[in-house]
């Protein structure tokens, strides 16, 4: 496997194909529109944000991306990944992609993983899914990406099951599982929301090294604007299932243009922990 | 923030000392002991009247072992509290029934913590009929619900009809009715929305001072607890790493945890 190194920065490069395309993406579920038009793009080696309070429709603009959506959505719009478009495309093919060169860290680890499964086997699975190598190969890859992630003795770590590791443990599990098949795109779902802060420094500082390493861009989910604004370069804020301003993080951050932003940086201010404020 | 109300009372409103909870945990091997956790290690809580306390910490901390301690639901293995001079012991509910009318809580889902089979107006009345509190019971509940910021026409509605913002207005509603002297929140913003966190914590700290109640804010979130009380504990692996008033704690925290703690949380560029 080649090793992506520190994909050129994205202005000298505008004509280059983008890595993901979502345009006028809607999901209408019954009456109900919770995704209205939404557009945005992410460039090899990006990291772009998206922002939003519950029913926002972050999570499903995307989750839309790889299909996951309930099978009751009506999904319309275009999802180009690599310049292939992902929309209507059968779902035996893009199951394919998912894990492999897309991966999805989701929210919570607990639920995410398989209760009955070894970790380890759990890693391996991706792998064995995706490449063609054997068990012992596979297993052998998944004690290398424990060790990774950072999970203390990684040879033990792999034979242990979820519930005999902590949060922050599962979710490196979970990191390892996305990471396993070096995905260019890689979709984090409020990653660090269950967890305590400490923990989730250490996951983000993690996710951070990992994703600089491999040149793989990332798309986060969160409800949280100080966090987003250490992990992103550009933010997409959502509300009721709109788009309301995008841009850079820093950017929108210190001069919000639209209210919803301005409403959500100023919230977020007064419970700020910062020890130069009053 | 004013200096706590020393002068209308010197004793102090709420005293627990040298908290100690022991838990048992299950046998992990057959004929192995059984091993113990010590959950909360000697903890020493005081409180006055009209003051508010934050308690902070992460997941295993002791803070929800703690709270349940200060509130009777729990018996310390070692300790007493104290509440307006009284031991409060758990024993037969009814024999906390005192304490209940002087202490209040306010948990973290409000969505799970109202009985969905209740309209508003029984949700908010049912403290008053359990601990027999004293007169116009239907007055009452329209003065809360006003006071909370919610139309007194929305009684005859189910808990299922509002916004996660109104369902926690309704239990602050229910908890301030029997007009406690304490207030305990459990993580009462947590599972609350960023802009609908900080009218939730604006409506705790005016509720507190036009009621002089005392507040108890357990939450793992530093900025709310920042946001609320005079005076914050630090609680990590159920010992106190730092206690002192708010703003000294947060300017100039002294233990390397609670500063590791302060350097974890995520921080907004500058304006």
């Amino acid at each position: 496997m080649t090793h992506i190194v520190g994909e050129p920065r994205q202005h000298h490069r505008e004509h280059a194909a983008r890595l993901l395309e979502v345009s006028d993406l809607t999901v209408r579920i019954g009456a109900t529109t919770v995704v209205d038009h939404v557009s945005f793009a992410v460039d090899c080696g990006e990291r772009l944000g998206i922002i939003g309070e519950s029913g926002s429709g972050k999570t499903l603009s995307a989750l839309s991306v790889i299909g996951l959506t309930p099978d009751v959505a009506d999904v319309s719009g275009s999802v180009r990944f690599e310049g292939v478009e992902l929309l209507g495309m059968p779902d035996r093919q893009i199951a394919k992609l998912r894990g492999d060169r897309i991966a999805t860290v989701f929210q919570n680890p607990l639920t995410s993983l398989n209760p009955l499964m070894r970790v380890g086997r759990q890693i391996s699975e991706t792998l064995r899914i995706h490449r063609d190598i054997g068990r012992a190969k596979a297993a052998k890859a998944a004690v290398e990406l424990a060790a990774r992630v950072g999970l203390p003795d990684p040879a033990r770590a792999v034979r242990a099951y979820p519930h005999q590791l902590s949060g922050g443990q599962r979710q490196r599990v979970g990191i390892a599982i996305a990471i396993a098949a070096r995905p260019r795109l890689l979709i984090a779902d409020e990653p660090t929301t269950a967890l305590d802060v400490t923990v989730q420094a250490e996951i983000i500082s993690l996710l951070d090294e990992l994703i600089a390493d491999e040149g793989t861009a990332l798309l986060f989910i969160t409800h949280d604007i100080a966090l987003i604004s250490q992990v992103a370069r550009s933010l997409l804020v959502m509300r009721h299932g709109q788009v309301v301003e995008q841009g850079g993080v820093n950017d929108l951050i210190r001069t919000p243009q639209h209210p919803y932003t301005a409403q959500l940086v100023a919230a977020a201010r007064a419970t700020s922990t910062d020890r130069a404020l009053p | 923030m004013t200096e706590p109300s020393t002068s209308s009372s010197d004793q102090p409103l709420l005293v627990a000392e040298n908290i100690h909870r022991l838990y048992r945990l299950p046998r992990s091997s057959l004929l192995g002991p059984r091993s113990e956790r010590h959950a909360v290690c000697g903890v020493d809580v005081s409180l006055h009247a009209g003051c508010s306390l934050g308690i902070v910490g992460e997941s295993g901390s002791g803070k929800s072992t703690l709270i349940r301690v200060l509130l009777g639901l729990d018996r310390p293995t070692i300790g007493t509290v104290h509440f307006e001079g009284r031991a409060v012991e758990k024993g037969r509910p009814r024999s906390l029934r005192w304490f209940r009318r002087k202490a209040q809580i306010v948990l973290q889902d409000p969505l799970s913590s109202l009985d969905p089979r209740m309209t508003i107006n029984s949700i908010v009345a049912e403290p008053l009929i359990c601990l027999d509190v004293p007169g116009d019971r239907r007055q009452r509940v329209a003065e809360v619900l006003d006071a909370v910021g919610l139309d007194a026409g929305i009684g005859k509605r189910y808990p299922h009809e509002f916004s996660g913002g109104q369902q926690q207005r309704i239990a602050i509603a229910r908890a301030i009715a029997p007009r406690p002297a304490l207030l305990v929140g459990d993580e009462p913003v947590s599972a609350l929305d960023v802009s609908v966190r900080v009218q939730i914590l604006e409506l705790l700290k005016q509720l507190a001072k036009d009621n002089d109640l005392a507040l108890i804010l357990v939450s793992h979130d530093l900025g709310v607890v920042r946001y609320l009380c005079d005076e914050v504990m630090v609680l990590h692996n159920g010992e106190v790493a730092e206690q002192g008033r708010t703003a000294d704690v947060f300017r100039s925290p002294s233990d390397p945890y609670t500063q590791a703690l302060l350097n974890a949380v995520p921080r907004l560029p500058a304006v």
